[in-house]
Order: C-alpha cells, then sequence, then structure tokens
C-alpha cells in the first residue's frame, strides 16, 4: 500500500514532478506509462527516497517514510538501465545482497534458476551486456519476497524468451496477493498483467483508471488502443 | 553497517593502485633510511615525503573511487539500509585501507629505524593526514556531480593546502614583518593541516632554533603538552568536519 502525497520535486530550473497523487493498493498491478521525460523513474525513486522531493510525502502502508529506511525491506526494485558496480562478479553481487539482508531467510531463488545465472556467476558487471544486466536485476528485485514490486521498465533489453519469463514470474506474484508498480513503453506486453493505469505527462498525472473502466469508456480490448483513445 | 565496509575494503585492497601506493611508500621509507647516516635526517626526508605524496594520494585516490562507486551506492540505497550508514561504511572503508597502506609502507619502517617518541608523532600525523584528506576528498566528491570537476576541485584543494597556503603565509610574513604577528601565525598554521604537522614534526626535532623569534614563539606552543594536545584536536576536528559536512549535503543528495 503506497500512497504520495502533493509530491512536488524541482532539477534545477526544471520542474520534474508537479503535485503528484496517487494511490497503490495491495494487490494492484499498476502499469506507470507515459512518454519520456514525464517523471516516471522520479516518482519511483522518490518512493525509495533515492531522490527526495521538495514537498508533498509518502506513505508506505499507513506511516511516512520521510527519514525512514526499514521500509524497504519490502520493496522489491529493478532499475532502469541497471549499473552495477563493475570489478564485482555477479556471484559477488548476489551474496553481498544476501548478506547485508542476513535477517531475510526466505529466499525465492526462481529467476536465478530460470535465467541459468549460476551458470555465470564469475562473470563480471563490467563484461556484461545490458540484457544480462537486467537479468541479475531482475533476480535481486525478486530475492527477498517483497510485499510490493516496483519495476522501472524491466523487459527493456531482455531478448523475448527472458522478458516472457519475466512476465509469467511478475503473473505469478500478483496470483500470490502482491502489488506490482511497473512502468514500461510496451504497452503490449502490459496487456494480461495490469489490474489499473496511471499516465503521467510533464510531471503530472493525467488521470488512473482502474482497466475495467477505462474498457468502458474506450470500448477498446488493447491497451494501446485504449490510451491512443484516451489521450486523443 | 560493518557489513558494507568489510564490503568497500574487501573492493579497496583487490585495486592494485593501494597496492603499489604501499609498495612506493616502503621504497621510499627504506631508501631514505638507509642512505642517510643518521636517523633524524631521515626522519626530515620522510616527513616531506609524507607532507607531499600521502594528501595527494588520498585525495585523488578517494575522490575517484567515490565516483567508481555511483552504482554500487545506488545499489545499497534500494536496500533498507541508512543512508548514514552508507556514507559511514565508505569513509570507514577508505580510513582502513589507506591507513593500513601507509602503516605497511612508511610507519613499521619509522618506528623500526626511529623507535622514539618522534617517529610515534611522524607515523600519527601522516595516519591523521590520511583520514584528514580522505574526509576532504568525499566532500569534494559529494559536492559536484561531475567526475572531472570533482577530481580537478580536489587537485586545486591539495595545491592549496601543500603549496598556495605556504605562498599566502610567507607573503603575510613579509609584508607584516614589522608587527609581532607570531602569535597570530599559531592561529593561521591551525588552518591548514599540512602545516600544522610540518611544524609539529619540526618542533620536536630541535631545528625551530633556525627558525629566529617566529620559532621560539612557535617552540613555546607547539613544544607543550598542551600546545601538542591542542594541536591533535585541530587535526582530528579537520577529519570530522569536512567529513560531517558531506555526510549533511550527502543526506539530502538526489540519485
Amino acid at each position: 500500500m503506497i500512497i504520495t502525497e502533493h509530491i512536488s520535486k524541482r532539477f534545477g530550473n526544471q520542474q520534474v514532478l508537479r503535485d503528484i497523487h496517487i494511490t497503490c493498493r495491495p494487490g494492484a498491478c499498476i502499469a506507470l506509462i507515459g512518454p519520456n521525460g514525464s517523471g516516471k523513474t522520479t516518482l519511483i525513486k522518490s518512493i525509495l527516497q533515492m531522490v527526495i522531493p521538495d514537498s508533498g510525502k509518502v506513505i508506505f502502508q499507513g506511516e511516512d517514510i520521510t527519514g525512514q529506511w526499514a521500509y524497504r525491506a519490502k520493496i522489491g526494485f529493478m532499475p532502469q538501465m541497471t549499473r552495477y558496480p563493475e570489478n564485482m562478479c555477479i556471484g559477488e553481487v548476489i551474496s553481498m545482497m544476501i548478506d547485508i539482508r542476513k535477517d531475510q531467510k526466505n529466499l525465492d531463488e526462481e529467476l536465478i534458476e530460470q535465467y541459468h545465472l549460476k551458470e555465470i556467476y564469475h562473470k563480471r558487471m563490467g563484461t556484461l551486456s545490458g540484457g544480462m544486466r537486467q537479468k541479475v536485476g531482475a533476480c535481486l528485485a525478486f530475492l527477498f519476497q517483497p510485499d510490493i514490486l516496483i519495476l522501472d521498465e524491466p523487459t527493456a533489453g531482455l531478448d523475448p524468451l527472458s522478458s516472457e519469463i519475466l512476465k509469467q514470474k511478475i503473473l505469478k506474484e500478483k496470483a500470490r496477493g502482491k502489488s506490482t508498480i511497473i512502468s514500461s513503453h510496451v504497452l503490449s506486453e502490459l496487456d494480461e498483467m495490469i489490474t489499473e493505469v496511471i499516465y503521467m505527462q510533464d510531471g503530472q498525472v493525467l488521470f488512473q483508471k482502474t482497466l475495467e473502466d477505462l474498457k468502458q469508456e474506450t470500448q477498446e480490448v488493447k491497451l494501446s488502443k485504449m490510451i491512443s483513445k484516451i489521450i486523443a | 553497517m560493518n557489513k558494507i565496509y568489510k564490503h568497500v575494503i574487501a573492493d579497496i585492497i583487490r585495486n592494485r593502485i593501494v597496492l603499489f601506493y604501499t609498495l612506493i611508500l616502503l621504497l621510499a621509507s627504506l631508501s631514505v633510511f638507509s642512505l642517510e647516516d643518521t636517523s633524524s635526517k631521515g626522519l626530515l626526508s620522510m616527513l616531506n615525503i609524507i607532507l607531499m605524496i600521502v594528501p595527494l594520494v588520498c585525495l585523488i585516490f578517494s575522490t575517484i573511487y567515490m565516483y567508481n562507486s555511483t552504482e554500487f551506492i545506488e545499489l545499497l540505497l534500494s536496500q533498507p539500509l541508512q543512508r548514514n550508514a552508507i556514507w559511514w561504511s565508505l569513509f570507514i572503508g577508505l580510513m582502513t585501507s589507506l591507513g593500513l597502506a601507509f602503516f605497511v609502507g612508511a610507519g613499521i619502517v619509522i618506528l623500526i629505524f626511529e623507535p622514539s617518541f618522534l617517529g610515534l608523532m611522524l607515523v600519527i600525523c601522516g595516519l591523521l593526514l590520511t583520514f584528514i584528506f580522505t574526509a576532504i576528498a568525499l566532500l569534494a566528491a559529494v559536492l559536484t556531480k561531475d567526475k572531472a570537476k570533482g577530481i580537478g576541485l580536489s587537485i586545486i584543494l591539495w595545491l592549496f593546502y601543500a603549496i598556495i597556503f605556504d605562498g599566502i603565509v610567507l607573503f603575510m610574513l613579509f609584508q607584516w614583518a614589522d608587527y609581532p604577528i607570531e602569535k597570530f601565525m599559531i592561529f593561521i598554521s591551525m588552518l591548514n593541516p599540512i602545516d600544522l604537522a610540518r611544524i609539529l614534526i619540526l618542533m620536536q626535532m630541535d631545528v625551530s632554533a633556525l627558525m629566529g623569534y617566529t620559532g621560539a614563539i612557535f617552540k613555546d606552543f607547539f613544544g607543550t603538552t598542551g600546545g601538542i594536545a591542542i594541536s591533535f584536536t585541530t587535526l582530528i576536528l579537520w577529519v570530522m568536519i569536512p567529513f560531517m559536512c558531506s555526510l549533511r549535503y550527502f543526506k539530502k543528495k538526489d540519485l
């Protein structure tokens, strides 16, 4: 359960977020969409406090997160264009994360197995391709069984087979009642996963609607058609 | 917190540059002490090496390391860790490994050839300079987002503390040679950790007689236990103040 209340953020003379108000209910699977530079990543980063908003607050499971940090244990985050310490190998990154999160006993290594990561544990992060790094990011996001998944363009750079594996994993976690926020530009792959849509433009939320409402409003089946109808 | 700094130290120790730095210090200290016939001459040469090399290496290495850790910091920030803990771990990790490099490379050799209060003081000053310039590097790295600017800033800072500051002091001494500014000079020397360390060591070496009246005033201050205590406190403040500033800034930084 995440609520953002009147979040605003300014980078220099550019207003990136203007009075953002969104709600993420438990069990919801939200698609965060919008053109490039509309503030999606900044919004996600302010939920994680990687970016500190100028005003407004984020409520996570009923509590204001300002100055808090323990709540991040419940979030699995997969960043966009994942970057990792270049001179560490995959195995080291993963075992370091497990070491940092020692209290978390119940690990979910399903993706690590499906992506056959163990076979390339010795490879250095700096030598990996973008898609391989995305896979490591995906594995880390799911590893600690978080309540909420925040995925920032998860399938960008992944081959079709791997992105299908990731999609099935997201669906599986959704069936277990976990909330998910996915930001993506590939609307066609969101169709079967999501329950709600948040559309952002110029740092503002244009609308937050459930998929059912959108369907009734537009009489369309495909998400991409719905969005283009609403925007036009 | 200790979990992260363990990983930081492991990462730095694997870095060949720190190993290289240790070897250079070891080579310099061994050759200095075996070439000079008296150990006090060797100590004087060591002092000059420490005052120039240690701040430079600590500043540049730490600044570059901080920029290269951007990804590491981003990765840690998405985990349930306090920003405080992340920054402290990086600082402690850098201090431990650079301090260790100095101690192995120069400290042990100095203590073997000059097992006295003076030798000990030189080692402590070297370690404090390591910590001070690591803290200053952290501040330079957190203040500028651009890597080239950050490294440029730390080079300028080194130039300032190692060379320009002395120029300003000399200029002041000549300009106001007719006025009694010796006590004021004690205060001025507190503003530069390199100078402070240099004066502290020189005052223990009985060469202050060569420095005339200023030397006598300095001896009165830096030669006493109280003066030494105040100087070391100032050096420790030089570690804490830049670090605390960088920590404050890091807590509010957007990544």
